[in-house]
């Protein structure tokens, strides 16, 4: 038996974002439920959030979004032999959605497989596909986060309602001759899986927020930190800070305790609400189209969510 | 030897300034910290986690809904 040959190291090539058409307000969210624009933004920090229409499914928003990064990074679609799509809104978890968005972007007989790890999967979906590409077993690997959370959300419950939206982003991986992905630091707290969970298929999506929140800003800092550590980066090295945007006084508290100083802080939750496993991707996205993170730039990512479950790992932005 | 009420006065005080902006002058064991300092429940677990480094005591979510005054969370870090 032998091995194959993989490459030295792995790198982003391009990202991809895409947001559906419909927007909600916080004031639209208030003719429905009691709630009101300050109470969210002072809680949340949401301006508005984006939900799919009836006929757009999650399969629909990583398609928009997978097809941008791939002709951002220059790729045909004959290059790409792995797909991997994170995502825990499949409206039916039977057939899995990589192989479909493969097929709908013209990808011909990819490996395909989904990751659900909630709002940390884009994480792990990109450390399997950065492993994938070093050991050989694939050359180049698009990743997808997609969610449609509109449809778990019970939209008269203002602890979850006020929160979720839908979206889909994506990142082209590829060789690289020194690495510009850096190791992933990944974890999970399966002791606290009751917390954000849905309980069966009759069931809308539940979170204890005052919960997640003291896990989210007292246990991922030392995540964060360590994540640095392994890429032998110092977290004043990085240009950027990109969490999952979950609610953006977590972001803040992490990113106090993780002393990025010169870091841009991603805060596309206010205008993207929280897209769980397409929120990293999606914020990325943006952030390279208006120009506040450069080429060369090393960005940390940090996913966390549903099982609980968190990843992160350093990057360097393409 | 266990802390006084005025110490833990004292440091609740500069607990709530850092994650409030609210002076600790105002933290005064009477007041709500809902209904009289405006401080909302994440605040509140922020102030709960820092007071645990801070003390040595955990006050875990089901108890901190209970705690409704300055006076109830002294009580709790004593008791």
């Amino acid at each position: 038996m032998r091995l194959s040959q993989g490459a030295p190291g792995a790198k982003i090539l391009a990202f991809g974002g895409y947001q559906p058409a419909d927007i909600v307000t916080n004031d639209d969210l208030a003719k429905r439920i009691d709630t009101n624009d300050e109470w969210i933004q002072t809680r949340v920090g949401i301006k508005e959030r984006r939900v799919a229409g009836p006929g757009e499914s999650e399969i629909d928003l990583a398609v928009q979004a997978g097809g941008k990064a791939l002709a951002a990074s220059g790729l045909s679609h004959a290059d790409i032999d792995l797909v991997i799509v994170a995502t825990c809104t499949l409206e039916a978890q039977i057939p899995n959605a990589s192989a479909r968005v493969a097929h709908r972007l013209g990808i011909d007989a990819p490996g395909a497989f989904d990751v659900n790890a909630a709002c940390a999967g884009f994480c792990y979906a990109l450390s399997a596909a950065a492993d994938a590409v070093r050991a050989g077993s694939a050359k180049h690997v698009l990743v997808v986060g997609t969610e449609k959370l509109s449809q778990w959300v019970d939209w008269d419950d203002r602890a979850t309602a006020v929160i979720f939206a839908d979206g889909a982003g994506a990142a082209v991986v590829g060789p690289s001759d020194t690495p510009r992905i850096g190791p992933v630091v990944w974890g999970s707290s399966g002791d606290k899986s009751e917390v954000i969970s849905v309980a069966n298929r009759q069931s809308f999506l539940h979170q204890e927020g005052q919960t997640v929140f003291r896990w989210a800003t007292t246990t991922l800092h030392p995540v964060a930190k360590l994540a640095c550590e392994r890429a032998g980066v110092d977290p004043a090295e990085l240009s950027a800070f990109v969490p999952h945007q979950a609610n953006l006084r977590i972001i803040e508290a992490i990113a106090r305790k993780l002393g990025a100083d010169n870091a841009v802080i991603a805060r596309d939750i206010v205008l993207a609400g929280n897209t769980s496993a397409a929120s990293i991707p999606l914020a990325l996205s943006r952030m390279v189209e208006r120009g506040e993170v450069q080429p060369g730039g090393l960005a940390l990512l940090l996913g966390f969510g549903a099982g609980l479950t968190y990843a992160g790992q350093v990057i360097e932005i393409p | 030897m266990a802390v006084t009420e005025q110490e833990i006065l004292a440091g609740l005080g500069k607990i709530v300034n850092e994650i409030t902006g609210i002076p600790a002058t105002e933290v005064t064991p009477e007041k709500s910290f809902v209904d009289d300092l405006d401080i909302d429940s994440l605040s509140m677990v922020e102030i709960a986690v820092a007071a645990q480094d801070e003390f040595g005591v955990e006050i875990p979510d089901d108890q901190l809904k209970h705690l409704k005054t300055v006076k109830d969370v002294i009580n709790f870090i004593q008791a």
